[in-house]
């Protein structure tokens, strides 16, 4: 008698709740669709907001619902829009894959100190107290903000408390640009064959004062360069990817702030 | 009187998280920023309050009168993992957001030891050898509430600690679950400094 009760009551409680739970399902369901799932599949699932949507979910759904374009994932680079457009049926042409590079050489010891910082190990904070220890308005801070921002674990610290770009990881989603509170990191094409390593507007003589290995704007690789590099400011600019010229300026460079970036294909 | 003591006992003097160290699982595991830990909180007050008053009724009218009290656990636990799966319905239809952040816990708070706590000690409190205490329906509804008013006060300084301890410079060995472990017996032994409040 009691084991009949106790069957007897506990299907009657479940069955009970089992619809109640039914028609919520009903009411308040959410239906998924399929495509969604097929492009979140696909996509790289690092929710790294570089295509203006919070997360590869949002970004998916918008995909799907025709608010977004399928070549938004720039984490995923080409294979993963491509792989996109094959899903939706889309056409696209391929984009130009980039990455980042840094552009300040000014480790430790390289750069004269306005005061020793004790703040947060953070960028931002340190950026906000007198624009950071360093007397280089420009420089890396090199707490290493960007560091963490990466979520690709494409950059790390080296001994002179600088970020290093490993560029095969570097997938050019452009979250330590916007974490960095000066403008040392930069998405530049993977084809560029070099770059300038100094963002310092300053004069010539006060960046001398203060840094070792900053770009003083002498001018010296417009001369020897002219078509492929012109200054803007105190700073040079190159606009060319003829080799031959740059191999030049970088020779002359007296600062040695042009980097030329080694294995980079002539055509991708 | 006695409600309000039952209430501000559940919450402080017998907190659930700090003092009876139950439901320790989502304590350390969505206390890592205050949105998703209020959303929990939330999600575990709802639970607990409709779960307390659910289960007095289950037992007060169906399990005492057939004495079937053996089937007190699993009674409980279909009337809670019922009341999550309604909850998570909800949630996910009106906040992916929150649906997201919470993940895996939510759906664990099923067989979160905090809530069938709850459930569980209202009988033992309020019914003894059968008989049922005075008024002790709103009793239980009260101390289920306050039951999760706790435990979300409890989340909401946890992950406010932790979002500071983010930025703070935590000596390597300790950074992570170890240093968040180590906050939170500090603030259990805080929080028995409450237990002079309430008279035994």
């Amino acid at each position: 008698m009691t084991a009949f009760l106790a069957i007897l009551s506990l299907a009657g409680i479940g069955l009970i709740l089992g619809i109640g739970l039914g028609i919520a399902a009903k009411k308040f369901g959410v239906a998924v669709d399929r495509h969604e799932e097929e492009v979140m599949q696909v996509l790289p699932g690092t929710n790294c907001g570089a295509c203006g949507f919070p997360g590869c979910q949002a970004y998916a759904a918008a995909v799907v619902s025709g608010k977004a374009p399928v070549n938004a994932c720039i984490a995923g680079g080409n294979e993963v829009n491509m792989k996109l457009a094959e899903v939706m049926g889309a056409e696209l042409e391929e984009s130009v894959p980039q990455v980042a590079v840094v552009c300040c050489r000014g480790g430790k010891n390289k750069v004269e100190e306005k005061f020793i910082y004790q703040g947060i190990n953070n960028c931002l904070a340190a950026s906000l107290l007198q624009g950071g220890g360093k007397r280089c308005p420009y420089g890396c801070l090199g707490f290493g903000s960007c560091v963490d921002a990466c979520p690709f674990g494409a950059l790390k610290m080296d001994e002179n408390c600088l970020p290093v770009v490993d560029e095969d990881a570097c997938t050019g989603c452009g979250l330590c640009v916007k974490v960095c509170p000066g403008n040392i990191i930069q998405l530049i094409p993977r084809e560029t064959k070099a770059y300038v390593a100094c963002v310092s507007k300053d004069r010539g003589k006060d960046v001398r004062e203060i840094c070792n290995v900053g770009c003083f704007g002498c001018g010296i690789c417009a001369k020897v360069a002219p078509q492929a590099i012109t200054m803007d400011g105190n700073l040079p600019h190159i606009h060319s990817d003829n080799m031959e010229k740059i191999a030049k300026a970088v020779e002359k460079c007296p600062a040695k702030v042009l980097i030329v970036r080694e294995n980079v294909s002539s055509s991708s | 009187m006695e409600i309000v003591l039952i209430f501000v006992s559940a919450v402080f003097v017998n907190n659930f998280v700090l003092s009876r160290f139950l439901g320790l699982c989502p304590y350390i595991g969505v206390s890592k920023r205050t949105e998703p830990a209020i959303g929990m909180g939330m999600a575990v007050i709802f639970v607990m309050t409709l779960a307390s008053s659910v289960t007095w009724l289950v037992y007060r009218y169906i399990l005492l009168p057939y004495n079937l009290e053996f089937l007190r656990t699993i009674a409980f636990i279909l009337v809670i993992a019922s009341f999550v799966q309604f909850v998570e319905i909800v949630i996910q239809k009106l906040s992916p957001a929150l649906y997201r952040a919470l993940g895996i816990y939510l759906p664990l708070i099923t067989t979160n030891c905090a809530v069938l706590g709850v459930a569980v000690l209202n009988i033992n409190m309020f019914f003894h050898n059968g008989e049922v205490a005075e008024l002790s329906f709103l009793k239980s509804v009260v101390h289920g509430f306050g039951a999760g008013v706790g435990f979300t006060i409890a989340m909401l300084l946890m992950s406010g600690i932790r979002e500071r301890l983010e930025l703070a410079n935590v000596p390597e060995s300790f950074k992570g679950a170890a240093i968040a472990f180590i906050t939170a017996g500090l603030m259990s032994m805080a929080f028995f400094g409450f237990a002079g409040i309430v008279p035994h």
